[in-house]
C-alpha cells in the first residue's frame, strides 16, 4: 500500500453552471455578464458558476475557499460531475467528464476520484472496517485486498481498535477519519474534500488538517479542499482559489493572497490573518549589505513566525535567507520582520469584520 | 315540488338492468374462455399452498413447537418472546384447536411470502419514479377500502372455491402495507449517503442493494409486519370461499350461535397474531441496533 497512485491535473475550462427550468437556453446572457440578480429577478434562473477556469497541478492541494452561497459545494461537484454543467469543460488527465457517458463516468468516479463529505454520509448499518471498504466493493476487488487496504488506512488515520464500531459509536472527527479513510482505500488519484472538516469542533479541525497534511507528504495526491475558513484555506492550500456569487475573484498561493489582495473583499478576509505564518522570509528580504554576517540562516520557504523563533533563540537581530544549497539569497533583521507582521494589525477597523469565521 | 328535486333522477331502470347485464355476462364469457387457463396460471401457488398445509400438519407436534420457539429465539433473541410463544400454542393445542391453527398458519406464512415476493418489487418501482406512485398510489387506496366482499366475486367466478382464490384474497387485502413501507423507506434514505454512493461510483443496482434496501429494511419490516396483521384479519372472510383453519370453525360458530366454539377460535388467532407481531417487531428492531447506541 505504500506506492499510492500519484495524483491527476485537473483544468477546469469556462465552467457555466446555470440552475432552472431551462439553463441552457439562459447561459448565453450569463456569458455576456448579466449580474446574478438580474438573471434571478427577470428570468427566474439561479447563476451557479460563471465563467470558472482553475487548473490544479497534480499532486497539490487545491484549496477553493468562499462563504456559503458562493459556488464552492456546486464546482467541488462538477469535478465528478454529481452535478451537470451547463457549459465549460472539466479536463482530467487530458479527459473531458463532461463529455462521459454513464458507463465512462461510473469508471472514472470509481477509479479516479474519491470524496469526503461535510455530513460525512457514512452508511450507519455498516462498521467502520465495512464502511472503509465500500469504494473498493463497488470497484468490485476481492475481499481480502479490500479489506487488506482498509485496515492499512483505518490504522494511518488513527482508528486501530474501532474496526468494528458503528459510526454512531463515534464522534464527529472520529466518523470523519473514517470518511477518509474510505475516501484513500479507493487509491484514487484525486482526492474531493468538501468541507471536510466545516462539522468538526476547532481543536479536532486542526488535529485533522495534521492527519491530512502528514499523509500528503506521502501520496501526493491531487486535493481539492473546499472550505469557508480562511485560516484553514492558508494552512492547508498550496494554491488557492477564491470564490463569490459564482466567480473566482483571486487566485494564487497563500502568500500572494495574503500580500496582494485583488480587492475590498478579500483584503477585509486577510485583514485577521496572521501574517507570520503566512509570508515567508524571501518576500520581506533585502540584499546582503556588505560587513553584515548573520550567523543565523535559514532556508527560503521559512515563514516569518519561524524566523523570528530562529532569532529569539539565537539571541541575534539579522539572519541569512539560504536556497536548497547553502547559498545566501539574501538577509531579513527583526525590524522587518516586526513591520511585515504588524502591518496586519494596523490600521484596525472600528467594527470587526463579521465576514470571517475565525477559528482556531 | 318537481319530481326532479324529490328524487335524484338516474339512468333509466331498464338501461340500468340492461348495462350489468352486460358486464355480468362479458365477465362471464371471459371466465369460460380463460379461466381454465388463469387456474392453471396459479397451480405453483396451489402447490406451495399444499405443501406448506401438509408440512405444518403431518410434522409431529412437537418438532413444530421446537421450530416455532427456535425461530422466535433467533428472530428476537429474547426468551419471554420465546416461552410466551410456546405457552400460546401449548394452549391453543391443550384446547384442540392444534390442526385449525396449523393450516392457518400455514396460509398466513404463505401469503406473507407470495406479499413480499410481490410487494418489494412494486414498493422498489415505487421509489424510483413519481409516475409510478401517481399510478399505484390510488390503486392500494381501493384495495385497502374496497369490501373484500366485493372482490371475493370475482375471484370465485374466475377459480371457483379453495384455497387459491383464499390466497389471492387475503394478498390483495394484506399487500398494500409491504409496498407503501418499502416505498416510504427507500424514500427516506438519506440523500448524503446516496450522494457518496455516486461519488464512488455506484451502478444503480449497487446503490439499491448496498445503501437503499438496507437502509430501508427496518421500515419495510414495518410493513411486513402489518402485512401479517392484516392477513391474519382475513382468516374468517377467507374460510367463506373454503381455505380451511381456524376461521371455519368461527363460521359454524356464527351460523349456529355457539357462543364458546368462536370465542376459543377467535381467541386462537389471536395468539397467533400476538406471536407473529411480537417475533417480527423484535426482529426488526434489532435491525435497527446500530442506530441505538449513540456516541455519549
Amino acid at each position: 500500500m505504500a506506492e499510492a497512485t500519484p495524483g491527476l491535473g485537473i483544468e477546469i475550462r469556462h465552467l457555466y453552471k446555470v440552475f432552472g427550468r431551462d439553463p441552457v437556453g439562459h447561459v448565453e446572457l450569463a456569458k455576456q455578464g448579466i449580474s446574478k440578480t438580474e438573471l434571478n429577478e427577470k428570468y427566474g434562473h439561479v447563476l451557479g458558476l460563471r465563467d470558472i477556469s482553475i487548473s490544479m497541478p497534480a499532486g497539490g492541494i487545491q484549496v477553493i475557499m468562499g462563504l456559503s452561497g458562493s459556488g464552492k459545494s456546486t464546482l467541488i461537484r462538477h469535478i465528478n460531475r454529481l452535478i451537470e454543467p451547463t457549459a465549460g469543460e472539466v479536463l482530467i488527465g487530458g479527459q473531458d467528464v463532461v463529455k462521459m457517458d454513464d458507463q465512462a463516468l461510473r469508471e472514472f468516479r470509481r477509479h479516479q476520484t474519491a470524496m469526503v463529505f461535510q455530513k460525512f454520509a457514512l452508511l450507519p448499518h455498516r462498521t467502520v472496517l465495512e464502511n472503509t471498504v465500500f469504494g473498493l466493493e463497488i470497484q468490485g476487488k476481492p475481499r481480502s485486498m479490500q479489506e487488506q487496504a482498509a485496515r492499512y488506512w483505518i490504522e494511518r488515520v488513527g482508528l486501530k481498535g474501532f474496526e468494528d464500531s458503528y459510526p454512531n459509536q463515534l464522534s464527529g472527527g472520529m466518523q470523519q477519519r473514517v470518511g477518509l479513510a474510505r475516501a484513500l482505500a479507493n487509491d484514487a488519484p484525486i482526492l474531493l474534500m468538501d468541507e471536510a472538516y466545516s462539522a468538526l469542533d476547532p481543536l479536532i479541525r486542526v488535529d485533522m488538517q495534521t492527519v491530512l497534511l502528514d499523509l500528503q507528504k506521502e501520496i501526493r495526491k491531487t486535493i481539492v479542499f473546499i472550505t469557508h475558513d480562511l485560516d484553514e484555506a492558508l494552512r492547508l492550500g498550496d494554491r488557492i482559489a477564491i470564490l463569490r456569487d459564482g466567480e473566482v475573484i483571486q487566485q494564487g498561493s497563500s502568500q500572494e493572497i495574503v500580500l496582494n489582495p485583488a480587492d475590498e473583499y478579500i483584503a477585509n478576509f486577510v485583514k485577521e490573518v496572521n501574517r507570520g505564518r503566512v509570508v515567508q522570509v524571501e518576500a520581506i528580504m533585502q540584499p546582503l549589505s556588505a560587513g553584515v554576517t548573520p550567523n543565523v540562516t535559514a532556508t527560503a520557504g521559512t515563514t516569518l513566525e519561524e524566523a523570528m523563533s530562529l532569532l529569539s533563540a539565537a539571541q541575534s537581530y539579522e539572519l541569512a535567507v539560504v536556497d536548497d544549497n547553502g547559498s545566501r539569497l539574501g538577509m531579513v533583521d527583526m525590524q522587518g520582520i516586526m513591520a511585515a507582521i504588524s502591518r496586519s494589525e494596523t490600521p484596525r477597523p472600528a467594527a470587526k469584520p463579521t465576514l470571517v469565521k475565525h477559528v482556531g | 315540488m318537481a319530481n326532479w328535486l324529490a328524487d335524484f333522477p338516474h339512468l333509466d331502470s331498464e338501461l340500468l338492468r340492461a348495462l350489468k347485464k352486460t358486464i355480468d355476462e362479458g365477465f362471464r364469457a371471459f371466465t369460460r374462455a380463460y379461466g381454465d387457463a388463469i387456474e392453471s396460471f396459479f397451480d405453483p401457488l396451489h402447490f406451495f399452498l399444499v405443501h406448506a398445509e401438509r408440512f405444518m400438519t403431518e410434522t409431529p407436534w412437537p418438532i413444530i413447537l421446537g421450530l416455532v420457539a427456535l425461530v422466535s429465539w433467533l428472530a428476537s433473541r429474547n426468551w419471554k418472546i420465546v416461552v410466551s410463544a410456546v405457552a400460546i400454542l401449548l394452549a391453543i393445542g391443550f384446547l384442540d384447536m392444534w390442526e385449525d391453527t396449523m393450516k392457518t398458519i400455514s396460509m398466513i406464512f404463505v401469503c406473507t411470502v407470495l406479499s413480499i415476493l410481490v410487494g418489494i418489487p412494486i414498493g422498489i418501482a415505487m421509489a424510483r419514479s413519481n409516475r409510478m406512485q401517481k399510478i399505484v398510489n390510488p390503486i392500494l387506496d381501493v384495495m385497502q377500502t374496497m369490501p373484500s366482499f366485493v372482490y371475493l366475486i370475482p375471484v370465485v367466478m374466475l377459480l371457483g372455491i379453495g384455497k387459491v382464490p383464499g390466497l389471492i384474497a387475503v394478498v390483495i387485502y394484506a399487500i398494500p402495507p409491504v409496498i407503501r413501507l418499502t416505498n416510504l423507506g427507500i424514500r427516506l434514505v438519506d440523500k448524503d449517503v446516496l450522494e457518496a454512493a455516486d461519488a464512488f461510483g455506484a451502478s444503480p443496482w449497487q446503490r439499491l442493494t448496498k445503501v437503499q434496501m438496507p437502509l430501508a429494511l427496518p421500515t419495510i419490516m414495518a410493513g411486513i409486519n402489518q402485512t401479517i396483521m392484516m392477513a391474519l384479519a382475513m382468516v374468517v372472510i377467507a374460510s367463506m370461499i373454503g381455505v380451511q383453519g381456524l376461521g371455519q370453525p368461527v363460521l359454524k360458530a356464527i351460523a349456529n350461535q355457539y357462543f364458546t366454539l368462536g370465542i376459543f377460535n377467535g381467541l386462537a388467532i389471536v395468539g397467533i397474531a400476538i406471536i407473529f407481531d411480537r417475533v417480527s417487531q423484535a426482529y426488526g428492531k434489532r435491525l435497527q441496533k446500530h442506530l441505538e447506541v449513540v456516541h455519549g
